[in-house]
C-alpha cells in the first residue's frame, strides 16, 4: 500500500452531495433566463406536413431547424443526426421545435400540433436493409476446428433494452457571452459538446466554452446526448439573447435519450468429449435505432468480448449493427459487451449441460492464460487472471457443494466467468491523443482534466495518484471543475479509461513536477520559479499495435477479470427470481481506493440485476410505452441480496500503479450468472429480462426436472416466448423447444 | 410534460359540511387525499381532471372505531394508520397485509384507503380485501348519507356509483368468520404495482377477490360456489378462468395472470385448510 493510493480516502464530492449543498443544472439561474421545452414527433417515421402554434406567442422565443447557423448535425461518429428534424422525422420524440419562454407555466401550456404524411416504419432490426457497421474478427481455420470437434453446440440469444435511469434527468443551461454561448451542464465529455456546438453554430472554438455542473450519474447515457441538450439551450439562447435552462423531466429523459442496444447473438461452437473448445462461430446483431450515434464502437466492443474469456484457435464472429426507426441507442456502461458475454456466457453454461459436465470445469478448461492469443490475436499479459476469478469465486461460494445441495429445490446457483477491456478499443486511445495538466500550488497541485465526476470517484482517485506520485497529502490536491476554458482535452470520461488512461498521465504529470521541485516545497518553488504547468499527452505502451482493416493486434491495453457466481431462489407459485446471494470477484490490477472499486462492483452488480430481472422497455409502434418510475420496474435496495465482493489485484504494468479499470466490468457478468442459475433449476432459458412471466413461458431443459407447486401442468399453455404481449416489437421468434438447438450430433449439425 | 399548475384550481375546506357544499354548487370536483395516485397524472401530464378539492383537514374523516359489530374506518386514514391499528391487524389482518404491500412507507404514510377505492384502479391492492370482506362504502352529499356494498361499487373500467356530489366518508367491514389470506404479485420487492393481487376467507362458504385481472376488482362468485359446492382445487381453479377476465398490458400478459390466479387460489386454500 502506498501513502496515499491503495487507501479509502474520503470522497472529496462526498459531504456536499449528501448535505445537499451540491448545485445541479436544475438549481443554476441567471437573471432575465428562458426556460426552454423540446416539441417532438409522434410518429416512428414520416414527414412532417404541418406546424400548428395553437398560442399566444408573446414572450417566446420559437426555433427551428432553419435558425441553425451552422451544420444540422450533432457531430460526433457519423454525423448523420439532426439536432432539429428539417421536414421528416424517423423516430418517436426526435426534437422539431423548441419553445422558450421565461414563464415555465406559459411554457408548459402552449400547445403544438404537428400533423404528418406517415412512413412505413422499420422497427425489427432483423429486417432493416441498413447497417451503420459490420465486424469482422477471423481467426485460424474454421472448418479445421469444426472438424476436430466432437459435437457441435447452438444457441440464439438475447437482450433487451436498459435505460441508465440516472438520479439526475438530463438539463443544461446555455449563456450568450463574448460572441458565443457558454454551456454548463450535466455530462460526462465536455470536448464532445464542444465539438458538437463548433459545428452546429458555425463558431470559432473559442467561442464555445463548455463547464460541467454536477453530474447526478451518468452510465453512459450523458455520453453523446448532453451535445443535442446542449445545442437546443445554445440554439435558443443565441436567438433571444438571454440565458436559457433545459432541463428534462423524467418521462421524457426515458422517452428521448439513449438507451441500451437490444441483441441477438447466434453462437455455434465445436467442442470435444472432455469439453475443450475446438471452434467457435459468433453471429452479433444489435439493434442502432434511428441514427448511428455511437454504434459503430458499441458493436466494435461487442464483438471484441463475444467469445468470452476463452482459448479457441478458429474464431469467426460477425457483427452487424442496424438502423431502425426506434429511438436511437447509444452508450451504456458495458458498451457492447454485456450482451455479448451474456450470449457466451449462457452458451457455455449449455456446453456444459449438454457434454454432463462441471461447468467450472469447462471454464477452467478453456479460459484465457497468460501468453495465450485472443480472437484477434493479442498475445494475454502475465496479469491474464481468468483462472484466478473463477477459482476464488468458485471456492469462495461454496459454488460446488451448493450446486449439489440445491438440487430438487427452488434454489439455484449459476456463474459467469468474463473480462473487460480498459480503454478505448484498438487505436483510439492514439487517436484521441489525450493530455492531462497538473498546475502547482502552494500547498501541492491542481488537477487540470477535462474527465468528470459522475459519482464514480474521477476527482478523488485522480488526487490520490497525484499526492502519492508528488508525495503531498491526499489534501493537497485539488481537481479544478471539467470546462473547456480551463482544462485540456483529456478525451471523454468513458470505456474505464478515466483512471487508467487519464491518471497514468496525471502520474506522469506528477513525477516530473516532483523532479522538477527538487527539494523545494511548492510554495517556495513558486516564489522562486513562479507558475508551473505540467503536462501530459498520451503515448501507446511499446507492442500495443491494432489494424482496424483486418481486426488484428490489441484491441485494449488491458483486461480486467471477473467472476459472479448468484444464488436465486424462485418462487413456485409466481415463477419470481429472488437472487439471495452473490460472490464477485474481480481482479482489477490495482485497488487504488478499495472502498471506490467495491462500490463500483456492487453498483454494477445491482445495475446488472435489474438488467437480468426486472427491467424491460415496453416499445409500442416504436415509443417507450412505460417510461415512468410506475412500470419501468428497477431494483430497490429491498432488491438486492447480500455481495461478496473479493477484490483481486495483478498489476497493469503501464497503468498508474498497477491499475485497470474498473467502472463497466461489473455490469458485464450478472445477467447469465442470473440465468445459469436459473438454468440450474431446469428452465431453458437464453434471454432477459428473465420476467416470471418469460420463467414461466420457458422451456425446460431435458433431463433436470423442474420442481412446480405441485398442481397443473405450469406454463404450458403453448404460449412461446415470440408471441407474448410482453414483446419488443422486435419482432422475436418464438423458441422452438420440441427442437432441442443443443448438443446436435456431429453430423446432423453440419448438414444445416 | 407535467400539467401546468396555473391551469388547476384548489378548494380548500375547512368542514366536511362546507366541502359537500363545494360539491354540489361548484363541482365537478375531484377529491384529493393523499395525492399519490393524483400526482403521477398530474406530473406526465396525463390527468384530465383540472378542479380538485382538499379533504385533507376534515377530521370527520378520520380514525378507525367499531360500530355495531362492524369496523368503521374514516376514508382518510392511511396505511400506515390501518398497519398499526391494533383493531386492524387482530380483526382484518387480510387488510394490514394489504396496506403494507403498498408501495413502500413514503406512500403508505400518505396515501388512504378512501383514495384507494375513489381512485378506481383495478390494480388497487385493499380492494379484494374489502370485496372479500364484504365491506360497505359510505357516501355523503349535503343532503344524505348512503352506505353501498362494496361488490355493487364499481359499474365498469373506472367507473364507480359515486355521483359527482358525493364524497366517500367512509368504510364499514363487518365481523370476518374464518381464516383471512392476502397475496400481492408485483415481481419487486416495494413500489410494485400489482399484476395479480387475492384476498380470501376460508369459511363455510368461502369469499374470493382478485385485483389486476379484470376492468375492477372482481369476487370469484362462480369459483366460490364450485368450492363451497365441494369441488376440488383443481376443479375450482377451471371455474376461476371463468371468473376473471385479464388482459396483456405493460406489466404483465393475460397468461401469466391466469395461471398465476390459479396458482394463488391453490396458494390461499392449501394455507388456509382447517
Amino acid at each position: 500500500m502506498g501513502l496515499v493510493v491503495g487507501r479509502s480516502v474520503l470522497r472529496s464530492d462526498g459531504a456536499a452531495k449528501a448535505a445537499g449543498t451540491a448545485r445541479y443544472v436544475a438549481d443554476l439561474a441567471r437573471p432575465g433566463m428562458l426556460h426552454a421545452r423540446t416539441i417532438r414527433s409522434a410518429i416512428p417515421c414520416g414527414e412532417v406536413t404541418r406546424i400548428r402554434l395553437d398560442f399566444d406567442r408573446a414572450g417566446f422565443t420559437i426555433v427551428d431547424a432553419r435558425d441553425i447557423p451552422g451544420r444540422n448535425v450533432i457531430s460526433l461518429v457519423a454525423d448523420d443526426q439532426p439536432c432539429l428534424a428539417d421536414g421528416v422525422v424517423r423516430h418517436v420524440a426526435e426534437p422539431v421545435l423548441l419553445l422558450a419562454h421565461e414563464d415555465r407555466e406559459r411554457l408548459i401550456e402552449a400547445e403544438v400540433r404537428i400533423e404528418y404524411r406517415p412512413g412505413t416504419a422499420v422497427l425489427d432490426p432483423a429486417a432493416s436493409g441498413r447497417a451503420f457497421k459490420t465486424v469482422s474478427i477471423a481467426k485460424g481455420d474454421l472448418a479445421a476446428g469444426f472438424r476436430r470437434a466432437d459435437f457441435v453446440v447452438e444457441g440464439e440469444y438475447r437482450t433487451g433494452h436498459q435505460e441508465h435511469l440516472y438520479i439526475e434527468p438530463n438539463g443544461m443551461l446555455a449563456v450568450p457571452e463574448n460572441g458565443g454561448v457558454t454551456i454548463i451542464g450535466s455530462m460526462q465529455c465536455p470536448y464532445y459538446v464542444h465539438r458538437a456546438l463548433t459545428a452546429l453554430l458555425g463558431l470559432a472554438p473559442d467561442k464555445v466554452r463548455v463547464a460541467q455542473a454536477e453530474t447526478g450519474g451518468a452510465f453512459g447515457g450523458k455520453e453523446d446526448y448532453p451535445s443535442m441538450i446542449a445545442g437546443h439551450a445554445a440554439l435558443v439562447a443565441l436567438k433571444s439573447g438571454r440565458p436559457v435552462k433545459l432541463v428534462y423531466d423524467r418521462a421524457e429523459d426515458l422517452l428521448a435519450t439513449t438507451k441500451r442496444h437490444p441483441s441477438v447473438v447466434r453462437h455455434r461452437t465445436g467442442v470435444t468429449r472432455d469439453g475443450r473448445i475446438t471452434a467457435m462461430d459468433i453471429e452479433v446483431l444489435l439493434d442502432g435505432g434511428a441514427y448511428c450515434t455511437l454504434s459503430p464502437v458499441v458493436l466494435s466492443r461487442g464483438c471484441l468480448h463475444a467469445t468470452g474469456p476463452y482459448r479457441c484457435d478458429h474464431v469467426r464472429v460477425t457483427g452487424r449493427v442496424v438502423m431502425t426507426n426506434s429511438p436511437p441507442n447509444g452508450a451504456f456502461r458495458g458498451f457492447g459487451a454485456p450482451q455479448t458475454l451474456f450470449a457466451a456466457e449462457v452458451h457455455v453454461e449449455r456446453i456444459a449441460e449438454t457434454l454432463g459436465l462441471d461447468p467450472v470445469r469447462v471454464r477452467a478448461v478453456n479460459a484465457l492464460r497468460p501468453g495465450d492469443t485472443t480472437a484477434t490475436g493479442q498475445v494475454l499479459g502475465e496479469d491474464t487472471a481468468a483462472l484466478d476469478v473463477l477459482r476464488a469465486a468458485a471456492r469462495r461460494s461454496g459454488f460446488a457443494r451448493k450446486r449439489r445441495a440445491y438440487r430438487g429445490t427452488h434454489r439455484g446457483i449459476g456463474l459467469a466467468l468474463f473480462f473487460h477491456g480498459a480503454g478505448f478499443t484498438g487505436n483510439g486511445e492514439l487517436h484521441l491523443q489525450s493530455k492531462a495538466s497538473l498546475e502547482l500550488t502552494p500547498r501541492g497541485a491542481r488537477v487540470l482534466v477535462s474527465s468528470t465526476e459522475m459519482g464514480q470517484g474521477q476527482r478523488t482517485v485522480h488526487a490520490q495518484i497525484v499526492a502519492e506520485a508528488l508525495g503531498v497529502p491526499y489534501e493537497a490536491v485539488e481537481v479544478a471543475v471539467a470546462d473547456t476554458a480551463v482544462v485540456p482535452d483529456s478525451g471523454p470520461t468513458v470505456a474505464s479509461r478515466t483512471t487508467m488512461i487519464v491518471g497514468g498521465l496525471l502520474r506522469d504529470c506528477a513525477v516530473e513536477m516532483r523532479r522538477r521541485l527538487g527539494r523545494l516545497s511548492p510554495a517556495a518553488y513558486l516564489r522562486r520559479h513562479g507558475p508551473l504547468v505540467v503536462t501530459r499527452q498520451y503515448a501507446p505502451p511499446p507492442n500495443q499495435e491494432w489494424d482496424e482493416d483486418s481486426y488484428r493486434g490489441s484491441a485494449y491495453g488491458s483486461y480486467g477479470w471477473a467472476c459472479d457466481v448468484i444464488e436465486v431462489e424462485r418462487d413456485p407459485v409466481t415463477e419470481e427470481i429472488r437472487p439471495i446471494r452473490v460472490t464477485a470477484a474481480h481482479e482489477v490490477g490495482r485497488a487504488l481506493n478499495p472502498l471506490a472499486v467495491r462500490g463500483q462492483i456492487e453498483g454494477g452488480t445491482a445495475q446488472g440485476l435489474g438488467y437480468a430481472l426486472l427491467e424491460e422497455v415496453v416499445l409500442r409502434g416504436g415509443a417507450m410505452a412505460n417510461a415512468q418510475f410506475t412500470n419501468y420496474v428497477v431494483p430497490t435496495t429491498l432488491d438486492i441480496p447480500p455481495l461478496d465482493v473479493l477484490i483481486l489485484e495483478k498489476p497493469y504494468a503501464h497503468g498508474p500503479f498497477g491499475a485497470k479499470g474498473v467502472g463497466e466490468m461489473p455490469i458485464d457478468g450478472v445477467a447469465p450468472a442470473v440465468v445459469n442459475a436459473i438454468r440450474s433449476l431446469g428452465v431453458d432459458l437464453r434471454e432477459i429480462p428473465a420476467t416470471p412471466e418469460r420463467v414461466m413461458g420457458a422451456p425446460e431443459i431435458g433431463g433436470l426436472g423442474r420442481a412446480t407447486d405441485g398442481s397443473s401442468a405450469p406454463g404450458r399453455s403453448g404460449r412461446g416466448q415470440g408471441t407474448r404481449g410482453q414483446g419488443r416489437g422486435t419482432g422475436r421468434r418464438g423458441w422452438n423447444p420440441g427442437a432441442s438447438d443443443a448438443g446436435a450430433p456431429k453430423t446432423r449439425a453440419r448438414s444445416r | 410534460m407535467r400539467t401546468a399548475l396555473s391551469a388547476l384550481t384548489l378548494l380548500r375546506p375547512l368542514s366536511l359540511r362546507d366541502a359537500l357544499r363545494m360539491m354540489r354548487d361548484d363541482g365537478p370536483l375531484t377529491p384529493l387525499a393523499g395525492c399519490t395516485d393524483v400526482y403521477v397524472g398530474l406530473n406526465l401530464g396525463t390527468a384530465s381532471d383540472r378542479r380538485f378539492i382538499d379533504l385533507a383537514r376534515l377530521e370527520a374523516l378520520r380514525g378507525i372505531a367499531v360500530r355495531g359489530g362492524a369496523i368503521r374506518i374514516g376514508a382518510l386514514t392511511t396505511y400506515s394508520e390501518l398497519l398499526r391499528s391494533p383493531l386492524v391487524r387482530r380483526r382484518l389482518p387480510m387488510l394490514a397485509s394489504a396496506a403494507g404491500a403498498i408501495g413502500a412507507v413514503q406512500i403508505q404514510n400518505r396515501g388512504t384507503i378512501g383514495g384507494n377505492i375513489a381512485n378506481m384502479s383495478p390494480a388497487g391492492d385493499t380492494l379484494p380485501v374489502l370485496a372479500a370482506a364484504d365491506a360497505r362504502v359510505e357516501l355523503r352529499s349535503v343532503d344524505r348519507v348512503r352506505t353501498v356494498p362494496f361488490a355493487l361499487y364499481y359499474t365498469g373500467y373506472r367507473r364507480s356509483v359515486r355521483r359527482t356530489d358525493e364524497i366517500i366518508t367512509a368504510i364499514e367491514v363487518p365481523p370476518v368468520e374464518g381464516a383471512q389470506w392476502f397475496r400481492k404479485v408485483g415481481t419487486h420487492a416495494a413500489q410494485s404495482i400489482s399484476k395479480v393481487v387475492m384476498a380470501g376467507v376460508r369459511a363455510e362458504r368461502p369469499r374470493i377477490a382478485f385485483g389486476s385481472v379484470a376492468p375492477t376488482v372482481v369476487r370469484a362468485r362462480r369459483t366460490e360456489d364450485a368450492l363451497a359446492a365441494g369441488a376440488t382445487i383443481a376443479e375450482a381453479r377451471e371455474v376461476l378462468q371463468l371468473d376473471i377476465s385479464p388482459i396483456d398490458d405493460i406489466r404483465s400478459t393475460a397468461a401469466y395472470r391466469r395461471e398465476v390466479a390459479a396458482r394463488l387460489l391453490t396458494q390461499f386454500w392449501s394455507s388456509t385448510a382447517p
